[in-house]
C-alpha cells in the first residue's frame, strides 16, 4: 500500500486530476460556469453558516444519520461474517442521491441561479432533485433516457408531483449516457441562469469532487457507527458502482484505513464476455466520456459503446475517475456482477431481512455475499444499502413472473 | 501552416471574410461526403472543415446530431476520415478536421497528428479540449505542423481568452452564442463584442461560427469577423434531400450565394 499512499498525492483537487483519471474535457463555453461552480463550493465550505444548513438539512429533512443495520439472516446464509447495511434507502426520497442534492441545491442559491436541471437513469437523482427544486423554489427539468422513462415510470410521475418537467430523451441509446448528453446541451445554452446538478461523480472536475465530498457523510457516518458497535475498523465496506456515487461516499472516508478493504460491483448484464453489459472498470479502457478521463466502454475510433443492465442507474458506459484511480492504484477491487446474481440477491434481501434494495444496491448484496465467504466468518463488512426497491417492483414482478392479480 | 495563413491574407487583400464550411465525414455516405466537399470548394468555400463522427457530440443541435449518427450508422472511423481527408485536399485548399477529443485520444494523439499530415490536412479543430488538458496535443500538433485551433464563448472571461489565444495557431474560432450548432433565425449581438475582445488578445484571424445559415447572416459576420462558418444549413440540405446529385447541386448553389455575398460586403 506504500504505493498508494504515495499515489494520493496525486490527487489534485485544484485540477480536478486523480493521477490521470479526472480533468476537464468541456467546450470552452463551460469553463467559466465550471469555475465559478468550483470557487462557490470552496466560499461554502469554509463558511459555518452553509455547513450549519447542510448539517440541519441533513438531520431534520433527509433523515440522517441513517442506521446501520445489522443483517444476522443474511449473514447466516453467507457464512457467518458479520454483514451491516448502511441504510441510505431510509433517507428522504429513498436513496443516497439526496445527499449530494441538498449540498448543490444550496449551491445554486448561493450563485443566484434559480433554475436547476438533471439527468436520472433510475430516477432518483431526478427525485430527489426534483424533491429539493421544490424546496427551494427552483424551476427544474429532468432529463431521462426514453427507455428509462418505461422501466422506471413511478419515478417519473414522482418527479412530476414534484412539480419537475420531465424531458425524455430519444437520441442515441435513449438510457443514462444520452440524458447527460441532453442536459449539457441544456446547460450550455442556458448557463447563466442554470445549475446543471450532476447526480453522479463523474463528469469534469469540479463535479466529481463536489459529489464526492457531499456524500461522503455516509462514510463518516459508517466508520462512527462500526467503531461503536464493534469497537473496530471493519474488515472490508462494499457498495454497487455504475458512475460510483454511492461507492465513493462510503469508501473515501476509510481510504488512508489501509487494512480496510474497499469493494466495488459493477453491473455485468448479461455477462461481460457477451458484451452486452456495464462494467465499465472490469470490461472497458481508458478514454474520454462526459468531461472526464476515465475507464469508458468504448471502441478503437473512441465512439462511446452502448451499456446494457437490468439497473437503469447503472446502465452508464463510464464512471467516475476517482474511481479509475483507485482501480489503478490497487486501492480498492472491482468486480462484475449479472442481472441474474443481482436478482437472486434482491430476492434473498428481500426474504432475509424484510428489506426490499433497489436492483443497484442488490449488486452490492450479490458480490457482498460472495466477499463474505472468501473473507470467513470473522469479517466484519459494511455495505452501502444505496436505495430502495419501491421504483423496482414493477421491474422484479416481471423478472420473477409473479401476477399480482393471481 | 502557410496555406492556412495565405487563405487568410489574400481573402483580406480582397477586403472580405472567408468562407468556412463544415460537414461531417461519411454523411451521407463516404464518397457522397467527399463529393459534396468537393463541390463545396469549387463553388467559393475557402476552407472546409470535416467532422471526426462521434457517439457523443454535446456541441451540436439535433441536425448535425442526425447527420453523425448516420454517418456512424455507416461505420465512418477515423481511416474513412483520413481518406475523405486526402481525397479532398487534392483541391489544394486548407483542409481541417474538427474533432471530439475522445475519438482523438482514443486513436492516438500522435498518430492522429501524423495521419493529418500525410493525408494532406492543415488543422484540427478540437471543441471540448481546453488548452489547460492539451500538452500532448500542443506537442504533437507542432511537431507534424498542425493548426491547432481552439474553440472560444461568449462567457470566456479575459483570462480564458489570454489563455486560448495564447494556445491557437491558425485561426480562432469564436461560438457566435451560448448554445448548440444549429440555424437560428438570428446571429446573435454578442458575436461581435465576442471578436473584438478576442483581437484584444491576438492579431490571429478570428472565424465566427455557431447558428450561421443565410446569406444575410454570412454578409452580417463578415463585417466584423475575418472569416464565416457554415454548417448545419448543408447538412439540412442533405437530410432533407434523398436524392444526392439533388442536394450537391443545392448546397454548390449556396455556397455560391455566400461567396457572392462576402465578396459584395
Amino acid at each position: 500500500m506504500t504505493t498508494f499512499l504515495q499515489d494520493l498525492k496525486k490527487i489534485d483537487e485544484e485540477t480536478g486530476h486523480f493521477g490521470q483519471f479526472g480533468g476537464r474535457f468541456v467546450p470552452e463555453a463551460l469553463i467559466s460556469a465550471l469555475d465559478q461552480l468550483e470557487a462557490e463550493y470552496l466560499k461554502a465550505a469554509a463558511d459555518p453558516k452553509f455547513n450549519d444548513d447542510f448539517q440541519d438539512l441533513l438531520k431534520n429533512y433527509v433523515g440522517r444519520p441513517s442506521p446501520l443495520t445489522e443483517a444476522k439472516n443474511l449473514s447466516k446464509h453467507a457464512g457467518g461474517a458479520r454483514i451491516f447495511l448502511k441504510r441510505e434507502d431510509l433517507n428522504h426520497t429513498g436513496s443516497h442521491k439526496i445527499n449530494n442534492v441538498i449540498g448543490q441545491a444550496l449551491l445554486t442559491v448561493r450563485m443566484g441561479k434559480k433554475r436547476i436541471i438533471a439527468e436520472t437513469g433510475a430516477g432518483q437523482h431526478g427525485v430527489a432533485t426534483a424533491t429539493a427544486a421544490a424546496l427551494f423554489g427552483l424551476e427544474c427539468v429532468i432529463y431521462m433516457g426514453e427507455e428509462d422513462t418505461v422501466r422506471q415510470s413511478l419515478n417519473v410521475a414522482r418527479m412530476k408531483l414534484l412539480g419537475a418537467n420531465v424531458v425524455p430523451v430519444t437520441t442515441g441509446t435513449k438510457t443514462l449516457k444520452d440524458a447527460i448528453n441532453e442536459a449539457m446541451r441544456d446547460w450550455v445554452t442556458n448557463v447563466e441562469s442554470t445549475h446543471y446538478l450532476l447526480g453522479t461523480v463523474a463528469g469534469p472536475h469540479p463535479f466529481p469532487t463536489i459529489g464526492r465530498n457531499f456524500h461522503s457523510i455516509m462514510g463518516v457516518e459508517a466508520r462512527q457507527q462500526i467503531l461503536e458497535i464493534t469497537g473496530k475498523l471493519p474488515t472490508a465496506v462494499t457498495a454497487c458502482v455504475g458512475g460510483g456515487s454511492n461507492a465513493i461516499g462510503l469508501f473515501h472516508p476509510f481510504i488512508l484505513d489501509k487494512e480496510v478493504q474497499l469493494h466495488g460491483y459493477e453491473a455485468a448484464g448479461d455477462g461481460i464476455e457477451t458484451g452486452r453489459h456495464a462494467a465499465t472498470l472490469s470490461g472497458g479502457t481508458i478514454g474520454i466520456l462526459h468531461g472526464t478521463r476515465s475507464y469508458v466502454l468504448q471502441d478503437e475510433n473512441g465512439q462511446t459503446l452502448a451499456s446494457h443492465s437490468i439497473s437503469a442507474g447503472l446502465d452508464y458506459p463510464g464512471v467516475g475517475p476517482e474511481h479509475a484511480w483507485l482501480k489503478d492504484t490497487g486501492r480498492a477491487f472491482y468486480h462484475p456482477i449479472t442481472d441474474t446474481e443481482a436478482m437472486d440477491a434482491f430476492s434473498l434481501l428481500s426474504r432475509t431481512e424484510g428489506i426490499i434494495p433497489a436492483i443497484e444496491t442488490a449488486h452490492a448484496i450479490a458480490g457482498t455475499v460472495n466477499l463474505a465467504r472468501e473473507l470467513g466468518k470473522d469479517a466484519v463488512i459494511v455495505i452501502n444499502c444505496s436505495g430502495r426497491g419501491d421504483k423496482d417492483v414493477e421491474t422484479a414482478a416481471k423478472w420473477f413472473k409473479i401476477n399480482p392479480k393471481s | 501552416m502557410s496555406l492556412l495563413h495565405d487563405t487568410f491574407l489574400k481573402a483580406k487583400s480582397e477586403n472580405r471574410a472567408v468562407l468556412i464550411a463544415y460537414l461531417p465525414a461519411g454523411f451521407p455516405t463516404i464518397e457522397g461526403s467527399i463529393k459534396i466537399i468537393k463541390e463545396m470548394l469549387e463553388s467559393g468555400v475557402d476552407i472546409i472543415e470535416i467532422g471526426v463522427p462521434y457517439s457523443d457530440p454535446l456541441m451540436d443541435g439535433p441536425v448535425i446530431q442526425q447527420a453523425v449518427d448516420i454517418s456512424l450508422h455507416n461505420k465512418t472511423g477515423i481511416k474513412d476520415v483520413m481518406h475523405v481527408v486526402k481525397e479532398v485536399s487534392m483541391l489544394g485548399k486548407p483542409v481541417l478536421t474538427m474533432s471530439y477529443w475522445s475519438p482523438i485520444e482514443k486513436w492516438g494523439i500522435e498518430k492522429f497528428a501524423q495521419q493529418m499530415t500525410h493525408a494532406g490536412g492543415i488543422g484540427v479543430i478540437t471543441p471540448d479540449l481546453p488548452p489547460d488538458e492539451s500538452q500532448a496535443w500542443i506537442t504533437q500538433t507542432d511537431k507534424n505542423n498542425i493548426d491547432r485551433v481552439f474553440v472560444v464563448a461568449p462567457s470566456s472571461t479575459e483570462e480564458r481568452l489570454s489563455l486560448v489565444t495564447k494556445n491557437v495557431t491558425g485561426f480562432v474560432y469564436a461560438a457566435s452564442l451560448m448554445g448548440v450548432t444549429g440555424t437560428r433565425t438570428e446571429v446573435s449581438n454578442r458575436a461581435e463584442e465576442l471578436v473584438a475582445r478576442i483581437r484584444k488578445h491576438t492579431t490571429l484571424p478570428v472565424a465566427v461560427g455557431l447558428g450561421v445559415s443565410t446569406t444575410q447572416q454570412v454578409k452580417e459576420v463578415a463585417q466584423f469577423a475575418d472569416g464565416v462558418i457554415v454548417g448545419s444549413a448543408f447538412v439540412r440540405i442533405i437530410l432533407e434531400q434523398a436524392d444526392l446529385s439533388k442536394s450537391i447541386a443545392a448546397i454548390g448553389q449556396l455556397c455560391k450565394d455566400f461567396a457572392r455575398v462576402l465578396r459584395k460586403n
